[in-house]
């Protein structure tokens, strides 16, 4: 009987599998079908490299792509795979936020600051991709410096929503959430400093998660906000955010600020039941201002986790309000004194036109960055300068520690907190009336998290009657990745949100 | 006038790599050769806190009687300039690494304190090379991040004779602890002095001013001096003194103003985001004080109540390989010619060839064996000066030089008699000149007898043996 129902479960798979196009497999089933010599790694990057040809002028997501360097990587690891490697992303291509440093495709952080600029080193993140095997197809649209909720920040133009051109796909990690939505790679990286990763996967309907501040090194990623700032995978689903999670969470002796923690497979657990897991939900997640077709659907999304098993416990986190206030004082402080270094003397941009030291200076730094980064800048460096620094710096780092302070309240009595990710579907492109107060608003239920230094998952729950993706986050202990991961597994191995590739982006 | 004084000390570690890089902490190299992507702040790189570094302080801490940090931070220092790489400078402002702590020093024979405010870690910059090709300023980042302790004392000192020996006894202690070469030429080791003078004692504190620029004892003595000269006469002109940095211009002997609007700065510091706090342990602190040598002050005590004077005993104790070379000759040898000759011929001999006890080509077996002759005079003092030349310069030993030389001394009693009896036969007039009371000729009588012995002759032994024979001629 067993047996029998083991084979059927088998065929359906294989079903499943054979309807699928190579570009819509998950990472486990290119894994297997790299694995079984179904398909070489080669073909597999050329697939995605055809496919970079022919979507990415439509959507803007890759600013450099090196197919020779792709491909040669790929012929590397179908070698590794003949002599029987089986490490788990061998050959599996994947595409880098360009806040990555690389030696073989330039690192231009969205910025004029940087156009053309080649690092002399990889970043830690792009070292253990390589060493795991994994084929870099190119480099990812984004912000400036990080620095945006919409991508149109960016000095190389907006990037666009698979799901609707005319929308934004989010950011800062814009190109990473449409090219993984539109299957132009079957995964990627992005950074998340204030939402970055998880706000952008909720507006293209895949799954992203920002690990615990101290998973992963920030070696070689251009620093926004070095206390907030960290990378994390963007896939289609959890399995595949595990997968890579388990490649880059490691400890690294150039970032002190990684933690030394026993490796854990984070697949491992990620099928266990989460029956009898509390869920965290905080009322004040519900009160702003959320879009109230988005509600509708997390609460089916809530029923859904209820049903299979999860307890739902109504909890208070009181000090929200003051997340966005704190966020943009600490985020703008750090902003502008990592931002200090391109000054146009050693690398990247200079004016052409400069006659003192000053000018270098001020030319460089005026015509080589951004409005929002400039803004940004000058916020920083008002509240970091003398008196401003007790009034501003000084109280948010206070209010810092109060926000943690909730979180750890929290956690001693539930396992996960579920919050919208985003207040609403994603915002229009080119919309002209948007306060800057609007967007910053529009963080809200995501900086919290980096400012408590937790690790939360964006997951797709259904879609708008706008017909654009609504994402529902999930929140963490502290290196509690494993739990989120596992209940966003849960609920995607009953649902199928995350497997949606758009209709234009089918062969 | 009443003179006082606080000094900020910028001492360079000597760790192999940098502060917060594994770049080589070296001089001399090409431009940039030392410099590596961190040090060049590309986009992306993060410092990390060389260990080494904070031992080196921890060991000073010991010596100064510091409180040392049980948790000590980093924080970001901003200003804009071509060779600060990042546009801000790693240091540490509210929980420096050493805090308190004193400095025992003497002068003119009387013991003084000078109190430590605290110590802090920081990186230094880079340099600016202007006109290195015809208009173009270049920049070299080999300095940059190099590993600092800036030491900061309170306003204890209150002579320009204080501050002078104070930095001397410092320069001493780093270098004996060898965490910093105490070039000051180069560098390594630089005092700003932050002065002010005011009528009297119970007058209120003056205004400070800060020198700078001063790369030597000597200069720092000559720029107070200028300073107090110019500072005294505005003050009885009733001229208002301006808060400034001064640097002082060696050429023209006189210190000069920045003309930097300092007090416009705005620094922005805040704690580094990249350098978590550091947390010292005990175990951390005994493992950096593992390397810690005897401490000179107490060689110092020991030294005078082995006989030595305070002077000696002070030179000798601060300077740790002249210090070794005396504990191991002490056990054979006086004290008191073992430091005449560290202090005199071995010490000139350094000097010349600009070397330190550390690296001395005599072992303490060569000037054990110099002095051993010296003892049962088997050579002269004379002739020992010149055998430990030979020996320092030809890299030969003792035997050798003597051997190869012909050093040896002329004590054989009938041999000089016979050799003083052909000189006064050979010089009848000075004879008789010495006979009628030109005492002074007796120096003329030596003076041969060396001569005829080519120096060798034993001076005790000539001297009475000569005394003896214009005296039995007198009869």
């Amino acid at each position: 009987m067993m047996l029998i129902q083991g084979i059927l479960m088998f065929l359906n798979l294989l079903v499943k599998i054979m309807n699928k196009k190579i570009y819509e497999y998950s990472l486990s089933e290119l894994s297997e079908a790299l694995q079984t010599k179904k398909i070489s790694s080669v073909e597999l990057t050329k697939t995605f490299l055809d496919r970079i040809k022919r979507y990415n002028s439509t959507l803007n997501a890759y600013l450099h792509t090196n197919p020779e360097a792709s491909l040669e990587a790929a012929a590397q690891a179908d070698k590794q795979l003949s002599k029987g490697d089986k490490s788990p992303l061998l050959g599996i291509p994947i595409a880098q936020k360009d806040i990555f440093c690389t030696t073989d495709m330039p690192t231009t952080c969205g910025s004029k600051m940087l156009e053309g600029f080649y690092s002399t080193y990889n970043a830690e993140v792009i070292n253990l991709c390589k060493k795991s095997g994994l084929v870099n197809l190119g480099k990812l649209n984004m912000d400036e410096f990080a620095m945006g909720s919409t991508n149109e920040n960016s000095a190389y133009g907006a990037v666009k929503n698979p799901w609707n051109l005319d929308y934004c796909p989010g950011g800062s990690s814009g190109g990473s959430s449409a090219c993984v939505a539109a299957r132009l790679a079957p995964c990627a990286t992005g950074t998340d400093t204030g939402g970055s990763i998880r706000q952008p996967a909720a507006f293209t309907g895949i799954t992203g998660i920002k690990p615990s501040y101290g998973r992963v090194s920030r070696y070689g990623m251009v620093a926004f906000a070095s206390s907030l700032d960290q990378a994390g995978p963007m896939t289609a689903s959890a399995y595949d955010a595990a997968m890579l999670l388990n490649v880059l969470c490691q400890h690294d002796p150039m970032d002190a600020t990684t933690q030394k923690l026993a490796f854990c497979d984070f697949t491992e657990r990620l099928t266990e039941s989460i029956e009898g897991l509390k869920i965290g939900i905080p009322e004040e997640f519900f009160a702003y201002g959320l879009d109230p077709k988005c509600q509708e659907i997390i609460q089916k999304a809530m029923k859904q986790l209820e049903s299979l098993g999860a307890i739902l416990v109504p909890i208070h986190l009181e000090n929200l309000k003051y997340a966005i206030p704190t966020y943009y004082l600490l985020a703008p402080i750090e902003c502008a004194s990592n931002l200090a270094r391109f000054d146009g003397i050693r690398y990247g941009y200079r004016h052409a036109k400069t006659k003192s030291i000053r000018d270098i200076y001020e030319l460089s730094r005026e015509y080589g960055l951004g409005d929002e980064v400039k803004k940004r800048i000058l916020i920083g460096t008002f509240a970091s300068s003398g008196a401003y620094s007790k009034d501003y710096y000084q109280k948010a780092r206070k209010v810092k520690q109060i926000i943690r302070t909730d979180y750890k309240k929290a956690f001693l009595e539930v396992d996960a907190i579920l919050t919208p990710t985003t207040t609403s579907t994603a915002l229009k492109l080119n919309e002209k009336n948007r306060s800057p107060r609007d967007i910053y608003l529009s963080d809200i239920y995501t900086v919290t998290v980096n400012l408590a230094g937790l690790p939360a998952i964006s997951i797709p729950i259904g879609f708008h009657e706008n017909g654009l993706p609504v994402g529902m986050q999930l929140i963490g202990n502290r290196f509690k990745e494993e739990t989120i991961l596992r209940i966003a597994h849960r609920y995607q191995m009953e649902t199928n949100w995350h497997n949606l590739c758009p209709e234009p982006f089918k062969d | 006038m009443q003179f006082d004084a606080g000094i900020e000390i910028h001492v360079q570690l000597s760790t192999k790599t940098k502060a917060f890089s594994s770049s080589p902490a070296r001089f001399g190299e090409k431009p940039n050769a030392c410099a590596s992507e961190i040090d060049m702040g590309f986009p992306g790189t993060l410092p990390v806190v060389n260990k080494e570094m904070l031992k080196q302080a921890i060991m000073l801490g010991k010596w100064l009687h510091a409180d040392i940090a049980e948790m000590t931070t980093f924080v970001r220092k901003h200003y804009f300039y071509p060779d600060l790489p990042k546009g801000y400078q790693i240091t540490q402002d509210e929980s420096p690494i050493l805090v308190g702590g004193y400095v025992d020093y003497e002068l003119n024979s009387k013991e003084k304190r000078c109190h430590i405010h605290h110590a802090h870690l920081e990186e230094d910059a880079g340099k600016s090379v202007h006109g290195y090709q015809h208009g173009i300023s270049g920049v070299d980042l080999n300095r940059a991040g190099q590993p600092l302790l800036e030491i900061v004392t309170e306003p204890n000192l209150h002579s320009i004779e204080e501050v002078v020996a104070f930095l001397k006894r410092l320069h001493s202690i780093v270098t004996y602890l060898e965490i910093c070469d105490g070039n000051m030429q180069e560098g390594s080791f630089r005092a700003d002095v932050n002065i002010s003078l005011r009528k009297d004692k119970n007058a209120p504190l003056g205004t400070r001013v800060e020198l700078k620029n001063m790369n030597s004892f000597k200069f720092i003595q000559k720029a107070l001096e200028y300073e107090v000269s110019r500072q005294t006469a505005m003050i009885e002109n009733s001229e208002p003194i301006v808060q400034e940095t001064r640097l002082y211009n060696e050429a023209k002997n006189r210190t000069e103003s920045m003309r930097d609007k300092e007090s416009a700065h705005d620094y922005r510091y805040f704690r580094e985001p990249d350098l978590p706090a550091i947390w010292i342990n005990k175990e951390f602190i005994d493992n950096a004080c593992e390397k810690l040598p005897a401490s000179p002050f107490d060689r110092r005590l020991q030294y005078i109540e082995m006989g030595l004077s305070n002077t000696d005993a002070n030179i000798i104790a601060f300077n740790r390989y002249m210090g070794n070379y005396f504990e191991a000759l002490s056990k054979k040898h006086d004290v008191k010619i073992i430091s005449n000759w560290l202090l005199g011929p071995i010490s000139a001999l350094s000097n010349k060839h600009q070397l330190t006890f550390k690296n001395l080509p005599l072992t303490i077996n060569d000037i054990s064996d110099i002095l051993s002759a010296l003892k049962d005079s088997s050579i002269s003092s004379k002739m020992a000066k010149d055998i430990v030349i030979f020996m320092w310069e030809e890299g030969k030993s003792f035997k050798t030089v003597v051997a190869e030389k012909g050093f040896r001394q002329l004590d054989n009693e009938d041999e000089l008699k016979e050799i003083l009896h052909r000189i006064l036969k050979a010089s009848p007039k000075q004879l008789a000149e010495y006979r009628n009371g030109k005492e002074k000729l007796f120096g003329f009588f030596v003076g041969q007898a060396m001569k005829e012995t080519k120096g060798q002759a034993n001076p005790e032994m000539l001297n009475n043996l000569l005394k003896m024979l214009l005296s039995n001629s007198e009869k």
